[in-house]
């Protein structure tokens, strides 16, 4: 019988290889259809009316003058009179008509009155905000206070990170079409499998196996789509109202405003160390947003390198930003800037190499510190930073300075709740269902490997079914979680299904099932390929009966996949000082996360991560008007991201071979977009002698750092 | 959008009679890189669009007696690839590469970069373009305003105005030709642009019922030596936080004129007449432009956020003199 467990990986034919996406082609050439591309007949547009106030209450609500605007078939209040907004962009009414340009137009004429009260968009200081802080914890262990008063070296300084969001390339929304009692949604979403049952739960259908859920592909996510959400629901109610199907997509100004911010994260620190850099202590003070109730949590500092003397304190900022959501490694990036910027400016006063000081502590990092050293080593290399780095300050003549910076990072990746079903046919296909989405990561390709290489065959002989809620049940996407799930599920299933074969083609070999294997396209005695049948026509023995086996992601430990991952990044900048402008020339990334299924998507899931964090750490930040309470940069022309000539030489090394290779499927989406904004922060420090405390780094801060303190 | 009329006028007399004599009759199409959400936005809601695409005299760049014709429907790609403009002007080349976006190059105009409107985020969120809350108080001293004007900024226009081109055409003393019900008349590209003083005036002085035909370089700025440097944030499309744009007469090495403009610093292109009599005389190096620098943003009035664009106004001062005087025609 073939094991269920990872083959070796240099026995494997496809996995670990650089393999291209299944959907590449399919997407590239527009055969494959996204939720935005999806037009039914007879379809209507839905558009939404939201608040342009922060924080205000709903008086009334008018809707007969839009009623009677041409096109218009159906209205659906959001937010009753009475119920508050908490703001600008948080949706209130929905309107569907014949085409978009009549469902905007009429939405204008809908009259709602609002009782405006006191907001609040500003994060910059706590102690500002008034009643509007929730203090979340304070912590302390050791002795922190002691060791900081006798550290040999102290440095304090204050670091942080502004406001977000996903800026998901496809917007949030989805098509809702009705069929008697039953729902179809073609939404765009992060959790294909639970959203049937959301929509039970807000008695939008009777019951959840009303609803379909289809999302073949989707545009991304970033932790921002894994509900229904209120457009969500309000689309299948205008559909149901009309007796027709509504599309309802967000814009881009509302997706800015409302459809997620990644809270903001500032603390002061104090860290201590020895003069040959061990860390001795550290206390911090730190706040940040969460939307109106901040969610969010206090962040755990210092962040991977655990000073066992510690002190912290956070405090929340209840403002009306926008709603806070999951984005990309939740706390990690805004806890590693805020970490590692301390650190490089501790051993930039010590005089010492970060590269040292980091190697020094290693200890701290815990149960993955040989990880760290291994990639810490493996990235100075790929950036040459033995030769390149200098201290604080680059002396060479001229406006461009250059400079050095790192990061460490982590993240869990236990694969979610996974199930599969997997079918081999007696005309010798094969075919694996779940109910898992592919955000845009690769899911569908690493699934079609897992199979193929399972059952022998190549990639083009398996037919890979997701993004549908009627197959078998997959968890959302987030928190790196799912390629360990569909690994795990998709490997047993196919596991079984092939054993299920081997038993009915075992006679005619003339062996046991267990002395059979299933390689290159054959069903063969093992260590005797002689002895072979080819696949199509050991199928043929099912007669006509095909065969169907489920695996499942095993609950609590799975000894396919595993958890918890390193990383280390270093960048490399040039800072114009006259005008305060930052170019990432290089970023190099090394990361581990376990056995890599796909080298290639490995690969272009941490480019995409270094795109994402180079975009952040110069350009990105919601920029909110105190005196409207409104965001005054909901569109891409203000919010700005990067594009092909902002980011440099980018160079990926994934960590793999023996001691990665043998701890099973970790996941990798998070991980690898923690460390940007910390590394490229340290390396602008490194490079202008000076600390410019929050990113995004842009010209006004970079000025202004050097004006306080002028390049050494 | 509101709906609105579509006409696709062939002649400029047409065009004309065309437009209204209010700003909410009718709006000029050419590219629509701007109107287009501008009335998508609500911002603008004209009652008729002027397609002025298939007015055929409105194209093409012209070398005379007089000059070199640019018409208003020259697109930026077509000014970009231009090789008499390169050599001979390339402060307008320099501008219009820092447009790197493929589409807007494709089909914006030059007579759209031109009339474009301010890309204050208060006047683009519907607080008109003197960003005024309800009880007529402008938002942006005591707002955002990292990217509005550090010079001209009395109030109560606070706006910086958008062009890429206006800085070069100013320093290269173009003129600016506008056809209207009365006639053609001709505005020097520093008279075109005008501050609003009050709600209901324009940032340039052209009429509703007035058309930008035509730009020209006059000849006598064919031997200068100009450039122009945009300090941008992004190298993807993005606007410049500060720009400036010179244009030297060198004899024997020495400025015996010289013009400089700086752009995106106030709310119109803002000629630094002072800064460019000090050149006279001077041999361009880097101390030299670099005091040029200083004396262009004299009188700089930063607000609360904005005190880093000064010094960017005068780096860019300098640098685009040390382009202009190493490079050029």
């Amino acid at each position: 019988m073939a094991d269920y467990h990872w083959p070796p990986t240099d026995k494997c034919s496809l996995i670990g290889r650089r393999i291209s996406r299944l959907d590449g082609p399919w997407k590239s050439s527009g055969r494959i259809k996204y939720s935005y591309d999806v037009n039914r007949p007879n379809m209507l547009h839905g558009k939404m009316v939201f608040s342009p106030y922060a924080h205000a209450k709903v008086v009334s609500i008018d809707t007969s003058a839009a009623e009677k605007m041409p096109g218009v078939k159906a209205v659906e209040i959001m937010t009753e009179p009475g119920k508050e907004v908490f703001w600008e962009g948080h949706e209130v009414v929905a309107i569907a008509a014949e085409t978009e340009e009549q469902a905007r137009d009429a939405a204008r004429r809908i009259q709602i009155r609002y009782e405006k009260l006191p907001h609040l968009v500003s994060d910059a200081a706590p102690d500002k905000a008034g009643e509007h802080t929730k203090q979340l914890a304070e912590q302390t262990d050791g002795n922190p206070d002691q060791n900081l008063q006798q550290a040999e070296v102290v440095s304090e300084g204050e670091y942080g990170s502004s406001v977000i969001t996903h800026c998901c390339l496809e917007a949030h929304g989805q098509v809702a079409e009705w069929d008697g009692d039953n729902l179809t949604m073609y939404a765009s979403t992060q959790n294909v499998s639970g959203i049937p049952g959301e929509l039970a739960k807000a008695n939008i259908v009777t019951s959840a196996d009303k609803v379909r859920v289809l999302t073949p592909v989707m545009g991304g996510g970033f932790g921002s789509k894994f509900g229904a959400d209120t457009w969500g629901l309000a689309c299948a109610r205008l559909a149901k109202k009309a007796g027709r199907p509504v599309k309802m997509m967000l814009e881009r100004d509302q997706e800015l405003m409302a459809a997620g911010a990644r809270p903001s994260m500032y603390a002061k620190v104090k860290v201590g160390a020895k003069k040959d850099g061990t860390l001795v202590g550290w206390a911090s003070e730190s706040w940040g947003t969460g939307g109106p109730d901040a969610q969010g949590g206090a962040p755990n500092l210092p962040y991977v390198v655990r000073i066992p003397d510690r002190r912290v304190r956070h405090t929340a900022v209840l403002t009306n930003i926008g709603p806070a959501r999951a984005w990309r490694a939740p706390n990690h990036p805004q806890m590693c800037v805020i970490t590692m910027s301390a650190l490089e400016d501790l051993a930039a006063k010590i005089g010492m190499d970060p590269l040292d000081l980091f190697q020094k502590n290693i200890q701290m990092t815990g149960q993955l510190a040989k990880t760290y050293s291994a990639e810490l080593e493996k990235a100075a290399e790929l950036m040459d930073w033995k030769k390149k780095w200098h201290p604080r300050g680059d002396k060479a003549p001229g406006p461009i300075k250059k400079g050095l910076g790192l990061s460490i990072h982590t993240w869990g990746g236990a694969g979610h709740p996974s199930n599969c079903n997997c079918t081999i046919q007696p005309d010798g296909s094969v075919e694996v269902s779940l109910g898992s989405q592919d955000l845009g990561t690769g899911t569908r390709t690493v699934i079609g490997i897992i199979t193929a290489e399972t059952m022998g065959l190549p990639l083009e002989a398996v037919k890979v079914n997701i993004g549908d809620s009627k197959y078998p049940a997959d968890g959302a996407s987030g928190g790196s979680t799912t390629v360990g799930g569909v690994s795990s599920s998709t490997r047993r299933a196919a596991t079984a299904a092939l054993n299920q074969l081997l038993e009915k083609v075992a006679p005619s070999l003339s062996a046991q099932p267990d002395d059979l294997e299933a390689v290159d396209g054959q069903i063969r005695v093992k260590g005797n390929p002689s002895k072979a049948i080819p696949w199509k026509q050991a199928c043929a023995k099912l007669g006509t009966s095909p065969i169907t086996a489920a695996g499942q992601r095993q609950r609590g430990n799975d000894d396919l996949i595993s958890s918890g991952v390193g990383g280390a990044q270093m960048a490399e900048v040039s800072v114009d000082t006259e005008t305060g402008i930052v170019h990432v020339d290089k970023l190099v990334a090394v990361q581990d996360c376990g056995l890599v299924i796909d080298l290639k998507t490995a690969e272009s899931q941490v480019y995409g991560a270094l795109i994402m964090g180079i975009t952040y750490s110069l350009f990105e930040e919601k920029i909110m008007d105190e005196q409207t309470g409104r965001c005054l940069n909901a569109d891409l022309e203000f919010y700005k991201l990067a594009g092909i000539g902002d980011f440099g030489d980018i160079v990926v090394h994934m960590m793999t071979g023996p001691g990665y290779d043998e701890r099973g499927v970790i996941g990798l989406g998070e991980p690898p977009v923690v460390s940007p904004g910390a590394a490229i922060s340290n390396a602008v420090a490194n490079a202008i002698g000076v600390r410019v405390p929050t990113i995004p780094l842009t010209p006004d801060k970079v000025l202004a750092a050097l004006e306080k303190g002028a390049v050494a | 959008m509101e709906p609105f009329e579509y006409a696709h006028p062939s002649t400029k007399q047409e065009a004309i009679g065309l437009l209204g004599s209010n700003w909410n009759d009718a709006a000029v199409l050419a590219g629509g890189t701007d109107l287009l959400s501008l009335m998508k936005e609500y911002v603008v809601t004209p009652k008729r669009l002027v397609n002025i695409k298939n007015i055929l005299d409105l194209n093409g760049i012209r070398s005379g007696a007089e000059g070199l014709t640019i018409g208003a429907l020259v697109t930026m790609e077509e000014l970009l690839e231009d090789k008499t403009i390169r050599s001979e002007f390339p402060a307008l080349t320099h501008a219009a590469q820092g447009i790197t976006s493929p589409q807007i190059r494709s089909v914006g105009t030059v007579g759209g970069d031109l009339c474009q409107r301010p890309r204050c985020w208060y006047f683009r969120n519907g607080y008109g373009l003197l960003a005024k809350d309800e009880s007529g108080r402008s938002l942006v001293p005591e707002g955002e305003n990292r990217y509005h004007a550090i010079l001209g900024n009395s109030g109560p226009a606070y706006f910086v105005n958008p062009s890429s081109l206006a800085p070069a055409l100013l320093a290269l003393g173009a003129k600016l030709q506008l056809a209207g019900a009365k006639g053609q008349r001709e505005v020097s590209a520093a008279e075109f642009f005008v501050i609003p003083k009050s709600d209901g005036q324009r940032e340039n002085v052209l009429q509703p019922n007035e058309v930008l035909t035509s730009i020209v370089i006059p000849a006598s700025s064919r031997g200068l030596r100009s450039a122009t440097y945009e300090v941008r944030h992004k190298t993807a499309l993005d606007w410049p936080l500060a720009a400036a744009a010179v244009a030297l007469k060198l004899e024997g090495g020495k400025v015996t004129a010289a013009r400089i403009v700086l752009g995106h610093v106030a709310p119109i292109p803002w000629p630094a007449d002072n800064a460019a009599k000090e050149l006279v005389g001077k041999a361009i190096n880097e101390s030299v432009a670099a005091s040029a620098g200083e004396a262009a943003v004299r009188g700089a009035k930063p607000l609360s956020q904005n005190a880093y664009k000064v010094k960017l106004a005068k780096v860019a001062v300098k640098r685009a003199l040390l382009a202009a005087a190493k490079g050029g025609a």
